[in-house]
């Protein structure tokens, strides 16, 4: 008990008071988000294990989709996201000085970025409404292998669409970090918050890593 | 548990951007190039390549406790797993073809 009222007056900014110290803290929050984003994996690999099943019985279906895929804006936007997550690490970077504007500058590149990548996605999905590649909404049949394209266009749509959600999420919770920022929140001690959200953005960005080619590289030789 | 943090430089940072580029490029060169049934293996090859690259350096597993670092394996192997068996699933369908077989394939 004596040593509870001690832990109130000498209470350090961040702490919870369930942990013993900040760097036990930090190990049990790293450790809660990698189980997030574990069930992630699990969660995308459904739609990978589809995507496998499927690309496998309609090779040339999932080709002939893929050709309608732009690679010009398919490559922008992978290198696009991978200047995010170099941002993002650097404002995970910022944060571990507890250097308030390094963390904003490098935060607001980032949902820029990030802003950039779903502009770019709005581009690509308004030309497939344009041509009628979206299954269930604007769909036009199209040569003999037509219920097997859109197949893969629901997965095109599913998996970039998901995946865009992400980012939508990710952007919300960037203001909400540039918020607490700017409030002096996070110093050199206490930055989890930033450090776990980094975790979840270059997640994000693995994804895409497998998206690109698996849905705009196939069969272009 | 809590002197495991020997943080990345920035040079480490810029040099992990620079190859995640450059395989980027690899990976839309090599999907031009003839190479059979190779093409997927490459394309699959440097993207694991790329996401690891992103998970040991940006995402700090290297830095972090073997904890975390047998935690963020023990997924992976998960992910495997499940590829594994639902691709095992579905190769071998038809493999028991008879009248009346319980594996008796759809197609």
């Amino acid at each position: 008990m004596a040593d509870h009222a001690d832990h109130h007056e000498h209470h350090i900014h961040g702490l919870a008071h369930q942990f013993e110290d900040m760097a036990q803290q930090k190990e049990s929050v790293l450790l809660g988000m990698w189980t997030f984003l574990i069930t992630e994996v699990l969660f995308f690999g459904g739609y990978f294990g589809t995507y496998l099943v499927y690309r496998t019985q309609y090779p040339i279906a999932f080709t002939e989709g893929s050709h309608e895929l732009d690679i010009t804006f398919g490559a922008f936007n992978t290198a696009v996201l991978i200047l995010s997550s170099l941002t993002m690490a650097m404002a995970v970077h910022e944060s571990h000085k507890g250097k308030k504007n390094g963390i904003l500058f490098y935060l607001i590149s980032t949902l820029f970025l990030g802003c950039v990548f779903l502009v770019v996605k709005y581009f690509e999905y308004s030309a497939k409404f344009e041509h009628g590649l979206v299954p269930g909404l604007a769909w036009h049949p199209h040569g003999e292998h037509s219920p097997q394209l859109a197949l893969y266009f629901s997965l095109y749509f599913g998996m970039t669409g998901m995946h865009a959600l992400h980012m939508i999420i990710g952007a919300a919770l960037i203001i909400w970090l540039m918020v607490k920022t700017a409030r002096g929140t996070f110093t050199a001690e206490y930055n989890a918050p930033v450090e776990i959200f980094g975790l979840y953005w270059h997640f994000v960005d693995i994804v895409w890593i497998f998206l690109f080619p698996l849905l705009y590289l196939l069969g272009r030789t | 548990m809590a002197e495991h943090h020997n943080s990345p430089t920035v040079a480490t940072y810029l040099s992990v951007f620079a190859a995640l580029m450059v395989l980027t490029t690899l990976t839309v060169g090599a999907a031009f190039q003839d190479l059979g049934a190779y093409n997927d293996l490459v394309a699959m090859a440097i993207a694991c390549t790329k996401a690891t690259v992103v998970i040991v350096f940006f995402m700090h597993v290297k830095y972090s406790s073997r904890l975390i670092w047998l935690f963020v394996a023990a997924g992976f192997v998960f992910l495997l797993i499940m590829f594994a068996f639902l691709m095992a699933d579905y190769a071998s369908r038809g493999w028991a073809d008879a009248p009346g077989s319980y594996f008796m394939s759809t197609h």
